[in-house]
C-alpha cells in the first residue's frame, strides 16, 4: 500500500470537485473492494475521499412509481427492505448470492457496482494485465481461463465484471444518478453504463473523473416471477460461474441478464422475444458470436440448462 | 522407556479419565482470544520491527542485479536482507528449495529478499520499491508434459512386485486399466506462517508456528549456521498447518535475519498470496490403476502407478504405499516415478500419499465391483486380508476394515441403494450414494516428556509436543491426569518449547499415540519417585483419588512433594513391534450427495465415517478431528486445485478467493462412529492416530455417489461441473 492523504466529504458536489482536483484521488465507500486492492498495489490512489459521511443512505419511492436507492445504502439494507424484497424479489435474491454477511454489511450501491474483476493475473503485480497496467499485455489469454468471459471479449481482456446486484440492476433497467465536479447531475442507464473492454480494459464504465454515484434508481414495478441462479462450485462465499438473473411473466415473457459471462452484465433485449420458445432459442440468440476459450466453453451449455431450469420453474 | 512387547494392563485401561469425551482445555482461551499465536506475542518483546517478504517474480532462472536504493530510503526502513548480504546459509535436510534465494531462483514467490521497518505498513510499502532484474530461465511445469522424463526415486520403495503380475493381468477374467489425475493442493491453514526472532548475544529466541519443534531448531540452526544449543524454538499455539509447518519455512529464516541485521526484534508473517507458491504443497499426481478379478470378485492381479513432480533433489508424493496393503491378491506391481517440475516445492500435506492414492484407488475399485456386477462394500470385504499381502507371515495388529463397512452399511442404510446410476431424484436433485475405505498406517516415533509434583498437588506435563487445533493439550493432561490419580484441574500442560524435552511432534497421525506414551513414561518414573519418597512399594501402589495406596495405607499423593517438587523425565521409544506386525488403522466413508439436474451443481448431503483407530483418547477431539478431514476431504473432491499455468509456472489462483476450500454450506450432517477397541501392539496407551485416516478415501466415497447419482464417472479431480454437464440429460 502506498500512503495516501484522506479527507471526509460533507456534500455530493464537493466530493465530486475534490476527487476533479487531486491527481490520482478515488471515493472510498465500504472500502471493501478499494482497500484490498491497495494493499496488494494495484489500486495505488494518492488521496481518498470518503463518502459515507454524504446523506445517501436512504431508500426513497419515486415519482413515477419506482425506487431510488442512495449511493450509500449497504448491501445488507438493500437485500432487506420489504418494497425491494417484495417488488424487485431479483435485486434481493442477487444480493444475497453475493459475498457473505459481514461483507454486505459493508459493501454499498455504488461500490458493488464499482467493484472491479476478479481474474487472478489482475491481482498478481508481477504479471501483465492490461486493465492494471494498459499497454502490458493480457497473461490471461492462454492461461488459466475457467472463470474468464465468454462473450464480449477483446484480445487486450477476458475479464468479467463479478457483481451479482449488477445483474439485477441490468435486467430491472435500473438507471445510475450521479453528480460531476461541475455541479451537473446525469442519468445513465444502466444499460449504457458499462463498456467491454475494447483496447481500453481499464476503462470499466462512463463515468468521467470525478463523477459521483448519487443513487440508482428503479423504475415501477414490473411484476412476474423473480429468479437469481447463481451456480457455483461451493455453495456459497464464491464468485459465480455464470448467474442467470430472469423476470418470467405468467404468460411465458419476460427478461433475463446474465453474470460471469461478460465484461458488464449481460444482457440482449431482442434475444428476450424468444422467452416463449424456450431457453435453447433465448441463449442461441443472448450468447450469438461467443468466443469461449477451451477451459470455459462449458459456460455456454450452463447458461442455456439454468435458463432452461429457471423457466420450468416458473411455469410450474 | 523401550517399548517392545505388547502392552499389558496398565492404569491407563481404567479409563476413568482417558476415554472420556472432556471438553478441550485451550478451548476458553483459544475462544477468547487469549491464546495468543505467534504473531500475537506482544508481551515477549519490547517494540518489535517487523518484516515484509519479497517473493520472486519469476519461476526460474536468476537475479542480474537488485537495486535497494528507494527501499532503503523509505520511511521507516531498518534493514534489507538479500542473499548478497545475509551471509552463508545453509539448507536444512526437510528443505528442497532455498528459503532465501538469489542469485539463483528456483521458484515462483521464492524469497529473495526481506524488508525491515518499523512498522508492518512501512514494511510492506518498501517491499515494493525493492527493483529486481530476473533473467528467466525455461522451466518445466506440466506434469504430464514431463511425464515421460520421470525416474525411479533412489530413496524408499519406488518399486514393489509379487508374483506375476503382468502375466496374471493379462489372463484375468475380467480387468480394469484406467488412468486417475489428482491435482496440486493447498494447506490453506487459517493461521499463516508466522514467526518473530529476537537475538540476545548469539542466541535466538523464535515465537513461531511450527508442529515439529526439534526438527524445526535443528533446520533453522543448520540453516543459519549457528549452533543448535543456541537456539530456542518457542510455538505453543498453531493455527493450523496440515503438514505446511512440519518444516522449517520462509517466516523463521527471515524473522531472523532480518532482527540480526536490524538490530531489532522482528515480526513477520506471510501474507495469503505467498501461502500457495512460498511454502509446500500436495503435488499432483497421474496414476495408472490396473485390477484383475476371477467373475465372482477375487483380485487376482492389482497393479498401482504413481506420477508426480518436485524440484531437483524433491520428493515424490507416495501414492501407491496404501494399494501395497490394503487388498489381498496373489501378483502385485507398484512404481512411483518423479518428474523434475520447477514449480514450487511439493511435500507433505494431511495423509501425505496415502490421500491421493486412495482417491484414485477407491474410484478403481468402485469400477471393478461395476463390471463385475457385486455390490461395492461385498467386494471391498471378499478381498480383505488379515496380513501384508506382499509379506504374508506379518499380520495385522488389528485389521477391523469388514466391521467399519457392516456398522456404516447398517447405520446409513446402504441395503436401500439403488446400484444402477441415475435413478433416484428428489426435485431438482438427482441423488447418489457411494462408499470409500479408509486406510492409513499408524507409525510411532520417540517422544520424551518431563513431569512435575508440586507441593500444591500440582501435576505440569512439559513437552515439546504440538498442539495444531487437534487436542494435544487435553489427552496429555487426560494421560497425566489418569495416571497420577488427579482431576484433570491439578494438570498443567505446557507444550510447543524446545526446552521441554523432544517429542514425536505433530504429524504423520504419530502425534497423539507417541506422546500421551512419553507422557505415560515419565509418569511411570514419577509414580516411581512417589512411591519411594512415601514409603510405599511402588509395584502395587494404585493411584486414585488424589492419595495413594499400597497395601493398608493410603497417603496423599501431595505429601511426596511437601518438601521439593519432585520431577521424572523419561521418553517412550519403540521397538520393532511395528516391523513384525503391521499396524494400521481402518474405516469406511459413507457419503450421499445431490447434483442438480440442471446445472450439475454437487452438493454433499449426509456423510458417514466408522473408525477403526485403536484406542479413542478422547471421543470429542477424536470426532472433531474426523470430521475436519471429511470436511477437507469434499474440497478436495468438490473444489481444491491449485490452478497450473503452465507457461508461467506459477499457481494462479494464490488466494482464498481463488483457490476453494470447503465452507460452512457446503457440509451437511456429519456422522463419526468409533470402533470400540484398543490395540496393544500401537504403544502402552492402545491408541493409534485418526486425524489422517479421516481423509483418507472421502474424495472417492463423494465421486463414486457422484457416478451412482449421474453416471457419469469422472477419474479428474476436483469432480466440478463442466465435467459433468455434457453427460447428464436434457433439462426442460
Ligand atoms: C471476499 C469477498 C467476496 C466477495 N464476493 C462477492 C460476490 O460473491 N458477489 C459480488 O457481487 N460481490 C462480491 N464481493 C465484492 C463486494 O460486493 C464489493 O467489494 C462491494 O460491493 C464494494 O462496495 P464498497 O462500498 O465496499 O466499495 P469500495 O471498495 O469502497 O469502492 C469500490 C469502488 O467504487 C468506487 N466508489 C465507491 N463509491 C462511489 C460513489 N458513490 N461514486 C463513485 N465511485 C464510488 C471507489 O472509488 C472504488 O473504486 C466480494 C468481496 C470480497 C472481499
Ligand atoms: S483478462 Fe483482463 S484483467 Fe485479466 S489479465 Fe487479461 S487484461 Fe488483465
Amino acid at each position: 500500500m502506498k500512503s495516501f492523504t484522506y479527507e471526509r466529504a460533507k456534500s455530493p458536489a464537493e466530493a465530486a470537485t475534490a476527487v476533479a482536483r487531486t491527481q490520482g484521488a478515488k471515493f472510498i465507500a465500504g472500502g471493501t473492494n478499494l482497500l484490498d486492492l491497495m494493499k496488494l498495489q494495484i489500486e495505488t490512489p494518492a488521496h481518498l475521499i470518503d463518502v459515507n459521511g454524504l446523506a445517501l443512505d436512504k431508500i426513497e419511492p419515486t415519482s413515477d412509481g419506482g425506487l431510488r436507492i442512495g449511493a450509500l445504502v449497504r448491501n445488507t439494507d438493500l437485500a432487506a427492505d420489504p418494497r425491494v424484497r417484495q417488488d424487485y424479489a431479483l435485486l434481493s435474491r442477487a444480493l444475497l448470492a453475493g459475498a457473505s454477511g459481514q461483507l454486505r454489511n459493508k459493501a454499498t450501491t455504488a461500490g458493488n457496482l464499482l467493484q472491479r474483476t476478479r481474474c487472478p493475473y489482475f491481482y498478481d503485480t508481477n504479471q501483465p494485465c492490461n486493465k492494471r497496467q494498459p499497454g502490458s499485455g493480457c497473461a490471461a489469454i492462454g492461461g488459466i481461463t475457467r472463470q474468464h468471459a465468454v462473450i464480449g471479449t477483446s484480445d487486450a481482456c477476458i475479464a468479467t465484471h463479478p457483481s451479482d446486484m449488477a445483474v439485477a440492476m441490468r435486467a430491472l433497467d435500473a438507471t445510475v444518478e450521479t453528480v460531476r465536479p461541475d455541479a451537473a447531475a446525469r442519468r445513465i442507464p444502466i444499460a449504457e453504463f458499462y463498456r467491454l473492454p475494447g483496447d481500453t480494459p481499464q476503462i470499466e464504465t462512463v463515468l468521467q473523473p470525478g463523477e459521483l454515484i448519487t443513487a440508482v434508481a428503479l423504475p415501477k414495478p414490473v411484476g412476474g416471477t423473480h429468479v437469481y441462479h447463481k451456480v457455483r462450485d461451493r455453495a456459497s462465499y464464491a464468485f459465480a460461474l455464470i448467474s442467470v438473473g430472469a423476470v418470467v411473466q405468467r404468460d411465458g415473457t419476460g427478461r433475463v441478464a446474465l453474470g460471469g459471462v461478460a465484461h458488464m452484465p449481460w444482457r440482449v433485449e431482442a434475444a428476450e422475444a424468444a422467452m416463449p420458445r424456450g431457453a435453447k432459442a433465448v441463449t442461441a440468440q443472448l450468447l450469438a458470436g461467443a468466443k469461449p476459450t477451451h477451459e470455459n466453453a462449458f459456460k455456454l451449455p450452463l447458461v442455456e440448462r439454468t435458463l432452461g431450469a429457471i423457466m420450468a420453474q416458473a411455469r410450474s | 522407556m523401550r517399548f517392545d512387547t505388547p502392552a499389558t494392563a496398565n492404569p491407563i485401561d481404567q479409563l476413568k479419565i482417558i476415554g472420556q469425551p472432556v471438553d478441550r482445555i485451550d478451548g476458553p482461551p483459544k475462544t477468547t482470544g487469549t491464546a495468543p499465536y505467534a504473531y500475537e506475542r506482544h508481551d515477549a518483546v519490547p517494540n518489535p520491527a517487523y518484516g515484509f517478504v519479497v517473493g520472486s517474480a519469476i519461476p526460474k532462472g536468476r537475479i542480474a542485479s537488485i537495486n535497494l536504493d528507494d527501499a532503503k530510503a523509505a520511511p521507516g526502513v531498518l534493514a534489507i536482507v538479500t542473499a548478497l548480504n545475509a551471509g552463508k546459509l545453509g539448507k536444512g535436510p526437510r528443505n528442497t528449495a532455498m528459503l532465501l534465494g538469489g542469485p539463483d531462483i528456483e521458484h515462483y514467490h521464492q524469497a529473495v529478499a526481506v524488508v525491515v521497518a518499523e512498522t508492518f505498513e512501512q514494511a510492506r510499502a518498501a517491499a515494493h520499491l525493492v527493483q529486481v532484474r530476473y533473467v528467466k530461465a525455461d522451466g518445466q511445469y506440466d506434469l504430464a508434459g514431463a511425464k515421460n522424463s520421470a525416474a525411479k526415486p533412489d530413496h524408499g520403495k519406488p518399486d514393489t512386485a509379487v508374483g506375476d503380475f503382468a502375466g496374471a493381468f493379462a489372463a484375468a477374467p475380467v480387468q480394469h486399466d484406467e488412468t486417475y489425475t489428482t491435482p496440486d493442493h493447498s494447506h490453506a491453514m487459517m493461521e499463516p506462517h508466522a514467526s518473530m526472532a529476537a537475538w540476545d548475544g548469539n542466541k535466538l529466541t523464535l515465537w513461531t508456528s511450527n508442529q515439529m519443534i526439534d526438527w524445526g531448531v535443528g533446520d533453522l540452526a543448520l540453516t543459519l549456521g549457528i549452533p543448535k544449543e543456541n537456539v530456542r524454538l518457542i510455538s505453543p499455539y498453531i493455527g493450523g498447518g496440515f503438514g505446511s509447518k512440519l518444516f522449517l519455512r520462509t517466516d523463521a529464516v527471515l524473522a531472523a535475519l532480518g532482527a540480526r541485521a536490524s538490530g531489532r526484534p522482528v515480526k513477520l508473517a506471510l501474507t495469503r498470496p505467498f501461502i500457495a507458491n512460498n511454502t509446500t504443497h500436495r503435488p499432483a499426481t497421474i496414476q495408472r490403476i490396473r485390477i484383475g478379478a476371477t467373475p465372482d470378485g477375487r483380485i487376482t492381479a492389482i497393479g498401482h502407478e504413481t506420477w508426480s513432480g518436485d524440484l531437483p533433489g524433491g520428493r515424490p508424493e507416495d501414492a501407491i504405499q496404501q494399494t501395497r496393503l490394503l487388498y489381498a491378491g496373489a501378483n502385485r506391481m507398484t512404481a512411483t516415478r518423479l518428474a523434475v517440475l520447477d514449480l514450487p516445492e511439493g511435500n507433505a500435506m494431511r495423509a501425505p500419499g496415502e490421500a491421493s492414492g486412495l482417491m484414485a484407488l477407491e474410484i478403481a475399485m468402485d469400477e471393478m465391483a461395476e463390471k463385475l456386477r457385486i455390490d461395492p462394500i461385498a467386494f471391498r470385504v471378499m478381498n480383505d486380508t488379515q496380513v501384508d499381502p506382499e509379506e504374508p507371515q506379518r499380520p495385522f495388529s488389528q485389521r477391523h476394515l469388514t466391521e467399519c463397512f457392516r456398522i456404516g452399511a447398517e447405520r446409513f442404510g446402504w441395503d436401500n441403494r439403488l446400484r444402477q446410476p441415475g435413478r433416484v431424484r428428489d426435485g431438482n436433485w438427482l441423488v447418489g450414494t457411494g462408499v470409500a475405505a479408509a486406510f492409513r498406517n499408524s507409525p510411532v516415533i520417540t517422544s520424551g516428556a518431563r513431569v512435575r509434583l508440586d507441593g500444591r498437588g500440582t501435576v505440569t506435563v512439559e513437552t515439546d509436543m504440538t498442539d495444531i487445533g487437534t487436542g494435544s493439550y487435553t489427552i496429555i493432561a487426560q494421560t497425566a491426569a489418569e495416571m497420577m490419580g488427579v482431576p484433570l484441574d491439578k494438570v498443567v500442560v505446557r507444550l510447543g518449547d524446545s526446552s521441554f524435552p523432544a517429542s514425536a511432534g505433530s504429524g504423520g497421525q504419530w502425534g497423539a499415540n507417541s506422546s500421551t506414551a512419553g507422557v505415560y513414561a515419565a509418569c511411570v518414573k514419577l509414580r516411581e519417585a512417589v512411591a519411594r519418597k512415601l514409603g510405599l512399594n511402588a509395584a502395587d501402589a494404585v493411584f486414585a483419588d488424589g492419595q495413594v495406596r499400597s497395601g493398608d495405607r493410603s497417603v496423599p499423593l501431595v505429601q511426596a512433594a511437601s518438601d521439593a517438587e519432585l520431577v521424572a523425565e523419561d521418553a517412550i521409544e519403540f521397538g520393532n513391534l511395528a516391523t513384525t506386525h503391521q499396524i494400521s488403522t481402518f474405516g469406511a466413508h459413507f457419503v450421499e450427495v445431490g447434483v442438480d439436474a440442471a446445472t450439475a451443481e454437487i452438493r454433499v448431503r449426509r456423510m458417514l465415517a466408522v473408525c477403526s483407530g485403536g484406542r479413542i483418547l478422547n471421543p470429542k477431539s477424536a470426532r472433531s478431528q474426523v470430521i475436519g478431514a471429511m470436511t477437507m476431504g469434499v474440497g478436495a473432491a468438490l473444489m481444491e486445485e491449485l490452478a497450473v499455468d503452465k507457461r508461467r509456472g506459477f499457481f494462479v489462483n494464490h488466494d482464498l478467493a481463488g483457490y476453494e476450500v470447503a465452507v460452512h454450506a457446503d457440509i451437511p450432517h456429519q456422522d463419526v462412529i468409533f470402533l470400540d477397541e484398543a490395540d496393544p501392539m500401537s504403544s502402552p496407551m492402545k491408541a493409534k492416530g485418526i486425524g489422517e485416516l479421516g481423509i483418507c478415501g472421502v474424495a472417492a466415497a463423494v465421486a463414486n455417489a457422484i457416478y451412482n447419482a449421474t453416471g457419469v464417472r469422472v477419474r479428474n479431480y476436483p469432480v466440478t461441473l463442466d465435467k459433468l454437464l455434457d453427460r447428464l440429460p436434457g433439462v426442460g
